[in-house]
Formats: C-alpha cells, sequence, structure tokens
C-alpha cells in the first residue's frame, strides 16, 4: 500500500481509510449473519404465534426473507449504501429516522462526557507527575483505580441516589419537557459525570506516567539548564509532548463511552441509541437493532479515524511505525 | 518446581504494596465465596418470605432482605459463583482462541495476517455492551450466551498480545537452534514458544477478569444477561433499583458488592502486572 504513494503521509492515509472501509464493511456482514441466523421462523418470532398463515407469507415477501442468501445480502450493503436502514416491523417507520431522533442525545451525552474527563483529569494528571510520591499523589491514585474499576452503572446508581434522592439537588430522571436549555443541562450533570467518572480516572493516570517519561527526557534537563521557569517547562514543554497518548486513547474512548452510555441512559431514563437498541431487543425489533448497532459501529470508527490521522498529523512516528487498527 | 517458586515469588512482589495485598485479599475472598457458597451463605438464596419483605440488615439477615423477604448475603454469595464462573469460561475460551489466531497470524503469509488484523479490527469496533445487545437479539439471554459473547469480544485482545510476542520471540537464536536441530513446526510452538508467551498473556486474563463482570453484571442488570432462578450481582443490582423508592438497602449493598469485587481484581490484576512486566497491558 506504502509503495503506490511517493509522499509517506499520503500512504499513510489511504491505508488507513482502506482498513475503516473494510472494517465498516465486515461490520456490516457480521450483523448480516446475525439476522440471518435468528432462530426458528422470523416471521414467527416477529409477529407473534397467532399470525394467520397469509400474514406470515406476506410479511416474508415483503422483507424479501424468502430470498436467498447472497441475494439479501447484496440487497442489505445496496439498501446502507443509499442511507436506507430498513423500517421498523412494529411502528413502520424508518429505521434512519428513529435513530436520528436519538441521535443528538447519545452524542452529546457521550462528547460530554469526554470533554469533562479531559477537562478534569489532565489537571489531575499533571498534579500527580508533579507531585510525585506525595500524599496526594497516593490518594489520586488510588481514586482513579476505583473510578476505572468500578462499572458506569453502578457509580450512576449511586450518583442518582445521593444527589437527585438523597440531597435532593438535582432533577431525577429524563430529559427535559420544557426543552429549556438551563434544565436540560441540569439533567445533564449526573449522566455526564457517571459515564466520564472512569475516563477521569483513566486520563489522570494516563497524562500521569507520560508526564513522567517526558520529564526525564534530555531536552527537559536541557531546558531546566538553560534556567527556564519549572512552570513553563512544565505546562509548555512537558504537556505538549505528555499528550500525544491521550488524544491517541481518545478514539477508543469514544467507542467504550458509547457502550457504557447504554446503561446510564437507562438508569437515568433518558432517550438515545442505547435505550432504543435496548428496548428492540427486548421485543426482538432486528431491523432497528441492526441499523442503530451499524450506526454506533460507523460512528466509532470514523471517530477512531479522526483520531488516528490527526495523532499521526502530531507525530509522524506513527505513520513509520504503521499503527494498525481502529483501536487496540 | 521451578515454575511453582517463581510463580509464587511473582504473587509474594504483587502482594508486596497495600494496593496489591488488599485487591490480593478481595480476590481470595471472592474465589472462597463463589467455590464455597452453599457452606457460607446463611439462608437459601431463593426462599420467600414475603411478610419479611425490606427488612433492614440483623442478626438473622446479615445485609437485610429484598422485596421477596429473600436473604441478601446469601443471594450476594451465591451471585460470586455465576460472576466466576461466566468470567472465567469467558476468559478461557478468549484466551484459547486469541492465541492460537495469534500464533497463526504471526505464521502466517502476509494475507493471512492481515485476514485475521481485519477480523480483530472489525470485532473491535463494536463497543463490547453494544456488540452483546445485538448477539442477545438474535439468540435471546442466557448464560451460555453471555460467556460467548465476552469470549468473542475478549479474543482480539488476546490475540494482538499472542501475535505480537511470537514476532518479537519468531527469530530468537534459542528458536533458531530448534530449528537448525530439525524439530517439527507443532514441536517448537507447543513446548518452545508456548510456554514463552503465556506469561503476559495470563497477566492480560487476569486484568479482563473484573471486564468480564461488568459486562456481565451490565447485561443481567438489563435482564438480557443471566436468566433467574439464577441471579447474577447484576440481577440483584436490577432488583433493587426497581424498588428504590421502597427500600435503598438491597440497591446498594448490591451495587457495593459488585464495585468491591471489581476494584480488588483490579487492582490485584495490576499489581500482578507490574510484577511480572511494567510493559503490557498499559493501554487498558
Amino acid at each position: 500500500m506504502t509503495r503506490l504513494f511517493k509522499d509517506e503521509r499520503l500512504g499513510y492515509v489511504a491505508s488507513r481509510l482502506l482498513t475503516t472501509v473494510l472494517i465498516v464493511f465486515g461490520a456490516m456482514v457480521l450483523l448480516f449473519a446475525l439476522t440471518a441466523l435468528v432462530p426458528g421462523d422470523p416471521a414467527k418470532s416477529l409477529l407473534g404465534p397467532q399470525a394467520s398463515p397469509e400474514l406470515a407469507k406476506r410479511f416474508i415477501a415483503e422483507m424479501g426473507l424468502d430470498q436467498p442468501l447472497h441475494v439479501r445480502l447484496w440487497r442489505f450493503f445496496g439498501a446502507v449504501l443509499t442511507g436506507n436502514l430498513g423500517v421498523d416491523v412494529i411502528s413502520g417507520k424508518p429505521v434512519v429516522q428513529l435513530v436520528a431522533s436519538v441521535l443528538p442525545y447519545t452524542v452529546i451525552l457521550t462528547f460530554s462526557a469526554i470533554g469533562l474527563s479531559v477537562l478534569i483529569g489532565v489537571p489531575l494528571g499533571i498534579h500527580a507527575a508533579t507531585h510525585r510520591g506525595s500524599a496526594s499523589d497516593t490518594i489520586l491514585a488510588f481514586v482513579s483505580v476505583a473510578f476505572i474499576a468500578v462499572p458506569s452503572f453502578v457509580i450512576a446508581i449511586f450518583l442518582l441516589l445521593i444527589f437527585a434522592i438523597w440531597l435532593d439537588w438535582l432533577p431525577v430522571l429524563g430529559t427535559s419537557r420544557s426543552g429549556e436549555f438551563l434544565d436540560e443541562a441540569r439533567r445533564m450533570i449526573l449522566p455526564t459525570l457517571a459515564l466520564a467518572a472512569g475516563w477521569i480516572g483513566f486520563i489522570a493516570r494516563l497524562v500521569r506516567s507520560s508526564m513522567l517519561e517526558v520529564l526525564g527526557e534530555p531536552y527537559i534537563r536541557t531546558a531546566r539548564a538553560y534556567g527556564l521557569s519549572e512552570r513553563l517547562i512544565t505546562y509548555k514543554y512537558a504537556l505538549k509532548n505528555a499528550c500525544i497518548p491521550t488524544i491517541a486513547i481518545l478514539g477508543l474512548g469514544i467507542g467504550r463511552l458509547l457502550g457504557g452510555a447504554v446503561l446510564v441512559e437507562i438508569v437515568f431514563a433518558r432517550p438515545g441509541l442505547g435505550r432504543l437498541v435496548y428496548e428492540a431487543v427486548s421485543e426482538r425489533n432486528f431491523p432497528v437493532v441492526q441499523g442503530a448497532v451499524l450506526v454506533v459501529v460507523v460512528l466509532f470508527v470514523v471517530v477512531n479515524l479522526i483520531v488516528d490521522l490527526s495523532y499521526s498529523a502530531i507525530d509522524p512516528r506513527i505513520r513509520r511505525s504503521s499503527g494498525q487498527g481502529a483501536g487496540a | 518446581m521451578n515454575t511453582l517458586a517463581a510463580i509464587l515469588a511473582t504473587l509474594r512482589r504483587a502482594t508486596g504494596s497495600i494496593t496489591g495485598a488488599v485487591g490480593f485479599t478481595i480476590f481470595v475472598l471472592v474465589i472462597l465465596a463463589a467455590l464455597f457458597a452453599p457452606v457460607i451463605a446463611t439462608h437459601d438464596p431463593d426462599a420467600l418470605d414475603v411478610m419479611n419483605r425490606f427488612a433492614p440488615p440483623s442478626a438473622a439477615h446479615w445485609l437485610g432482605t429484598d422485596h421477596l423477604g429473600r436473604d441478601l448475603f446469601s443471594r450476594l454469595i451465591h451471585g460470586a459463583t455465576i460472576a466466576m464462573s461466566v468470567a472465567l469460561s469467558a476468559i478461557a475460551l478468549a484466551l484459547a482462541a486469541g492465541t492460537v489466531l495469534g500464533i497463526l497470524a504471526a505464521y502466517l503469509s502476509d494475507r493471512g495476517e492481515r485476514v485475521i488484523l481485519i477480523l480483530f479490527d472489525v470485532i473491535a469496533a463494536f463497543p463490547s455492551l453494544v456488540l452483546a445487545l445485538a448477539i442477545v437479539a438474535v439468540f435471546g439471554p442466557s448464560t451460555g450466551v453471555v460467556v460467548a459473547i465476552v469470549a468473542l469480544t475478549m479474543t482480539p485482545h488476546f490475540g494482538r498480545v499472542a501475535r505480537a510476542q511470537v514476532l518479537t520471540l519468531k527469530n530468537a537464536p534459542f528458536l533458531e537452534a530448534e530449528r537448525i536441530l530439525g524439530a517439527s513446526g507443532a514441536r517448537i510452538v507447543f513446548v518452545h514458544l508456548l510456554p514463552n508467551i503465556m506469561g503476559p498473556l495470563v497477566v492480560l486474563a487476569s486484568m479482563d477478569i473484573p471486564v468480564v463482570i461488568t459486562i456481565e453484571a451490565g447485561l443481567s442488570f438489563l435482564g438480557l444477561g443471566v436468566r433467574p432462578p439464577l441471579a447474577s450481582w447484576g440481577t440483584l443490582i436490577q432488583d433493587g433499583y426497581q424498588f428504590l423508592s421502597d427500600s435503598w438497602i438491597p440497591v446498594v449493598v448490591s451495587s457495593l458488592a459488585l464495585a468491591l469485587a471489581t476494584l480488588g481484581f483490579t487492582l490485584f490484576g495490576e499489581a500482578l502486572r507490574d510484577a511480572v512486566d511494567p510493559r503490557i497491558g498499559r493501554e487498558r
């Protein structure tokens, strides 16, 4: 791949694009295979056992389920590429419309959680690295592990219990009905915190260890020897390089957080992709599951692609070692 | 004998720190609870006593009772058995599949390697819980499905590490020497290569236990994992959450049990990693 392009950068972009397309393609095959594997009679499992044989026959013909597998796979690809994710078997609405109506909730929740974890995690990591071995460093290390280890839906339940029920500081459940910005923002606080907690710990630890690594480098010693202030060295020279691994991990974070959002959305009774998939799974509403999951995967893969490309723009070493994969 | 001594020495190093020791203690306690649940539990975990629902902790019911008057302590202890059996079987499957695929990837032609790596990437492109939901939609919820799902989502993780390990060892002088002496490919892989790549993989496996417990609890919390009458920690949290307005004790007690277990396993896994090789599994 790389040999086709004289420019190393173009070669890297091309090979990452190709892998991304392959991954999305593979994910589509996997999702198709899953629905093709549905045990039993699909008409019966969707329409219920009372459905008349005529109705079942018409349903199967309408869904194209009487066609051979390769024809169905081909149709599925064709439909997805033209932006058609099928029809919700229960409400009859297009899946694209259903997904589009809840997507903003999940995307906003995920990105505010990532934003919050960077906002809190990075300063904590810097503090721990510059105060290595101090009491606050030790406490931070333990708190970080605790945040990483405890499942986000458990954190969500505790936040709900403490701040919404016992202290009654924040509205409990759902999104704002009035659509007012302030009310909605207040309702976002607990879900965002619950989702972000693990990543705050994760980023704090990552920044701490990469800061410590960078602070031991010769160029930092040189900067010290020149008599630059410790503040300038920490924030300008060390932090810049220490941030590179953090950026790399953010792409992975989006994927994990999209997964975690499912549970957090359910604990806080918020609408979103997670809730949509969960309800569709409970109703065995396959087109919705298929469509919504595909959207999550594409979202994850595209974010990873963007992160990888910007990462390689910042640090040329990545291109040379030709980083594989959409998230280790 | 030598390996046993090495394992003991590693364990001693891992439990040298306070966090390592705390983690190891929780690890041992959960394993004991899982193994001897029928002996440790003070009540039948499924015995109903509706008159006595939401009883606060007392001498008779150490952690109180749930919405059907079942003893929470006994249910939590039995939950450990489910958590551990799901975690260990899923990880064993993923470890086996990942190691085989990883070794294959390292030894196959360029094209074969690329196919395996793309396969890993495809699986990794699904957030584990989301892939789990898609699979449960098709096969319906059951303990077996949970194990299969978790094994599937963890396989790339082990596969990538196994491949990287093999690649660094593939051309090592001692394997070169074996090859010159005429050892068969199978002998080289099983007798010489596998023992040398297992260490990091086992550490990774121990670090994945809390991750698996979390996924299983999450699915069971949604009612899409372990099915009644079996009750995992996730099921207990769901039960408590449903009746939050009646009593906060069940949900708090079962959430704390889950949190403590995942925290303990994480602490122990990380201490073990630092004792064996600080470089592996850092990306987690």
